[in-house]
């Protein structure tokens, strides 16, 4: 996930994600000279370091799909899926990525993607992954599948039987089939060491997230949150490059806490926090500067998302352990968001409101994403009564730009955040009135 | 010096405002036809508007001499009647220097413009007279009363009667000529249109019949006997209140738009507020029990759950899809021909509701085309829409968290009788029987009321003293 336009405020971690990227697009372009293997694989419940640990390359279609929305090329991808038979109904990441692929299959950076070598559908949550791989495989004939089948948490817990059922796939189709793909033999101590870089990352990424709870706080947890969670959730985890970007955005972050300064927007600081939000879903990618320019214009600040959780809610306490590196991917994977249960959600999303201090609750409901937007409205309602904030519910889609009305958009926000305006008033005026 | 508070609501389909006092209570409504210019739809609301806080103010100081004296009261209605026919010719004469232009310039031939010309001098001739009866006699009756409804009903009625080579011409000059006339800003002069309305009313009921019975019609009721040979003193004892009423300088001290045009309202930006909030401020301040209110415009529905202090806690609304708002039931009464406000009346005569798919207003205009060959009836047919359109509804209060007690309805839609049994019966089926459902006779004003209240209210709240400046209306 790379910054957009060039006229934007960055700050430094930003340019050296930005390089971090673009490398990795690069060394994506020429596999064919240097011999090395791709893996085409979905970022929540990802097996970055497997991957990484058999010297493979992992290519993540949702990041292009979202990459391509940003960069205003999707549009015309969709309709390539479309006219190949490719329902309006059917999730835009899907569409949009194989529109690509048809195109020719250019990456976000304008460098050819590689073909893969490797299928492997590690997917939580979403049941389209699935759908979607079975025509990656006919666009792709003759690539090997390996499926990573994870439970979902439909107890709300994950049990040892389940991390057993996991490593077993693990060790019986996964990791043959990478062995076999990659032409080396699997290194479980090459992992683990992997694994402690993870967990150092995942800690500081942790942190970072909950610098939020400072008032004003010092980042904006889901449009800048984006860009925080894109090096873990992506090809970097367990590598001492990660390390390295979130200690330096740590830094940064702390660093604005001290000063008592307000998050970075791509017009530069906020100058006044007036609302702090949770919020759940994924946001739009096709008008993401236009989108995020709404909330910063009225000061609103995004104190916590759920979106920034799709790729692991490491503050539940999850940490990637070199002790037991097979039971800790099981366990990673069976932990992203959207693979816990819809009460498991609205106890960690409660949990936001009330630890990040929260003025109110809103939802981006997304037209073609299924496992986001199951259950928002009962996860909407529950936080309503619950937690006493007022509740917000907009609807935009991933990267298909027909579905994204600025005009709707920003009427129900503006009306939303005058909703949170006048209930502060009358409520410093009732707290008033008791003393 | 009395305070006033202005609210504007202005909707996708019609402009209202509202005049409050400091009790809150509403003085002054207006309301108009939403046209291509937003600026002279809110300017021509709010002049209606502070017309009839005048009126009312002259109603409210006679409140004993018009109990002891109901006729008074009659004159006064009589009269704002009148006076709105006033403002009616002088909106003619414009339109009518319009139709000129237009004339001129789109015949080219002197011969072809002189016949139009005297095509339009007749037609004009013919229901003017028609008009100024109705405006005199109140017999415009539930009709819409915008200036457009009336001159483009008529217009057509005349334009029908004439030869079908003339159709064409006469309607391409009227299309041409009717938006520029209703977007200019007229200024009226209170105080002549007033005299003149006086004046009117003299010949009326001069020209009364002598012998007219109680209840005989509604235009010669006992009031009106009254008047007949009394009204020369009527209006001399009303003239003094009517000069003070006319003299009154209305010093609206703050005011608040809304609706969906909001943002081009010739407003400052703080003055601005969404009509979500507005509608369920007023639909609170109207029915203080109020935790659920529905809101059907024109173009939009709205779902909205407010809590104890009428603040909202969360709102739904269908801004994806027509189906289920007014606009709706506009098609609709287009496609049968008949006016919007018939729909409701003949929808209460259905035997049965006819199942009508409410996913898309244009498709529901084909399926009734296709119900009526298929012999069903056109009551049947408008029962089955009606419900259609509050079975929308009902899922988007669903998804807002359902209904709870009291629920209000408000918007334009809360005048359709057929919408009202629907949704009482819908309510009640899927919420219980002890919900109780408000409905007031001002329900389209409840945005531009929450407005009103929001202007009232901020003054001591929210916005910084030094940035509000007092506006003075100028308007007569």
């Amino acid at each position: 996930m790379s910054t957009q336009t060039k006229e934007a405020i960055k700050e430094k971690s930003m340019i050296i994600q930005k390089d971090m990227l673009a490398r990795q697009f690069h060394e994506l372009s020429i596999t064919k000279e240097t011999g090395k293997k791709v893996v085409y694989t979905f970022v929540p419940g990802n097996l970055t370091e497997l991957i990484l640990s058999f010297d493979m390359l992992p290519v993540y279609p949702e990041i292009n799909a979202l990459q391509s929305g940003m960069r205003k090329k999707s549009a015309s991808y969709i309709k390539e899926a479309e006219k190949m038979g490719f329902s309006e109904d059917v999730c835009t990441y899907v569409k949009c990525d194989i529109g690509m692929m048809l195109n020719g299959n250019i990456g976000p950076t304008g460098e050819k993607l590689p073909p893969p070598d490797l299928l492997l559908l590690s997917y939580t949550g979403c049941f389209t992954f699935m759908k979607w791989f079975e025509n990656l495989e006919h666009l792709y004939p003759g690539v090997p599948v390996a499926m990573l089948h994870t439970p979902y948490q439909e107890d709300g817990r994950i049990t040892p039987d389940q991390v057993e059922y996991m490593v077993k796939q693990l060790k019986e189709d996964v990791i043959p089939k990478m062995e076999k793909v990659s032409g080396k033999k699997f290194d479980e101590e090459r992992l683990a060491k992997m694994m402690v870089n993870s967990a150092k990352a995942e800690d500081l990424l942790v942190r970072i997230l909950a610098s939020a709870k400072h008032r004003p706080s010092p980042i904006d947890a889901y449009f800048a949150g984006v860009y925080y969670i894109g090096p873990i959730f992506t090809a970097f985890r367990g590598t001492e490059e990660a390390v390295e970007y979130y200690t330096e955005l740590y830094d940064e972050v702390m660093e604005r806490v001290r000063l008592g300064l307000g998050p970075v927007t791509p017009e530069g600081e906020m100058k006044e926090e007036k609302f702090r939000l949770v919020v759940e879903g994924p946001p739009n990618w096709t008008n993401f500067r236009e989108f995020w320019k709404i909330f910063y214009d009225a000061g609103a600040v995004i104190v916590a998302s759920s979106y920034t959780k799709v790729g692991g809610v490491y503050d539940l306490g999850f940490r990637h352990d070199s002790t037991e590196p097979l039971e800790s991917l099981a366990k990673y994977c069976m932990g992203c968001y959207t693979n816990m249960n819809l009460p498991q959600r609205v106890d960690l999303l409660a949990g936001y409101v009330k630890d990040f201090k929260a003025d109110g609750f809103l939802i981006n409901s997304i037209k073609s994403c299924n496992s986001f937007s199951a259950g928002q409205l009962m996860i909407m309602r529950e936080i309503e009564h619950r937690m006493e904030v007022p509740v917000g519910f907009i609807e935009s889609d991933l990267v298909d730009p027909r579905y994204f009305s600025y005009a709707n958009i920003k009427n129900r926000l503006e009306s939303y955040f005058q909703m949170l305006g006048q209930r502060k008033i009358i409520m410093e005026q009732e707290t008033e009135k008791i003393f | 010096m009395n305070k006033y508070y202005l609210g504007v609501d202005l909707g996708s389909t019609t402009s209202k405002a509202v005049i409050i006092n400091e009790e809150d209570e509403i003085i002054g409504r207006g309301i108009t036809n939403t046209r291509a210019n937003y600026a002279v739809a809110a300017d021509i609301a709010r002049d209606e508007a502070v017309y009839n806080a005048r009126f009312s103010i002259l109603k409210k100081k006679l409140e004993k001499e018009i109990a002891a004296n109901p006729h008074y009261k009659k004159y006064i209605n009589d009269l704002e009647s009148v006076f709105q026919y006033e403002q009616f010719k002088v909106r003619l004469d414009k339109l009518g220097e319009e139709l000129l232009k237009t004339c001129k310039t789109f015949f080219k031939d002197e011969a072809t413009q002189e016949k139009m010309l005297g095509h339009l001098r007749s037609i004009r001739k013919a229901f003017k007279p028609v008009i100024k009866h109705d405006y005199l006699y109140n017999n415009l009756g539930a009709k819409n009363q915008f200036f457009r409804d009336i001159v483009s009903e008529k217009y057509n009625e005349e334009v029908n009667k004439l030869e079908l080579s003339l159709f064409e011409p006469l309607m391409t000059v009227w299309d041409k000529s009717i938006s520029p006339a209703e977007n200019q800003l007229i200024t009226f002069d209170f105080r002549e249109l007033i005299n003149k309305a006086m004046n009117e009313l003299k010949e009326k009921y001069k020209n009364l019949p002598d012998t007219v019975t109680d209840n005989s019609s509604v235009n010669f009721d006992a009031e009106m006997n009254l008047l007949k040979g009394n009204f020369d003193h009527v209006s001399e004892s009303l003239r003094t209140h009517i000069d003070e009423i006319t003299e009154i300088e209305f010093n609206i001290t703050n005011m608040t738009g809304t609706g969906y045009g909001r943002a081009l309202l010739p407003f400052p930006e703080d003055c601005i507020r969404s009509e979500i909030l507005c509608h369920a401020f007023g639909a609170h301040a109207i029915f203080p029990g109020t935790r659920t209110v529905l809101d059907i415009g024109g173009q939009d529905t709205k779902a909205i759950q407010v809590d104890k202090y009428g603040l909202v806690t969360s709102f739904q609304m269908n801004d994806r899809c027509a189906a289920g708002c007014g606009r709706y039931l506009g098609y609709i009464a287009d496609e049968m021909s008949i006016s919007l406000n018939e729909l409701g009346p003949m929808a209460l005569k259905a035997e049965k509701e006819v199942t009508i798919c409410s996913t898309c207003t244009v498709f529901a205009g084909a399926e009734l085309r296709e119900l009526t060959n298929l012999g069903e009836k056109k009551e049947d047919i408008l029962g089955g829409l009606h419900k259609a359109i509050i079975m929308r509804a009902m899922s988007l209060i669903a998804r807002s968290g359902g209904v709870f007690n009291e629920f209000t309805f408000t918007g334009g839609v809360a005048r359709n009788p057929a919408v009202i049994k629907y949704l009482s019966q819908l309510v009640k089926e899927n919420y219980g029987d002890k919900i109780k459902i408000n409905i007031h006779p001002d329900s389209i004003f409840m945005g531009a009321l929450g407005g009103a209240m929001f202007a009232r209210r901020n003054l001591n709240m929210e916005l910084p003293s030094g940035k509000k400046e007092t506006a003075v209306m100028n308007n007569g």
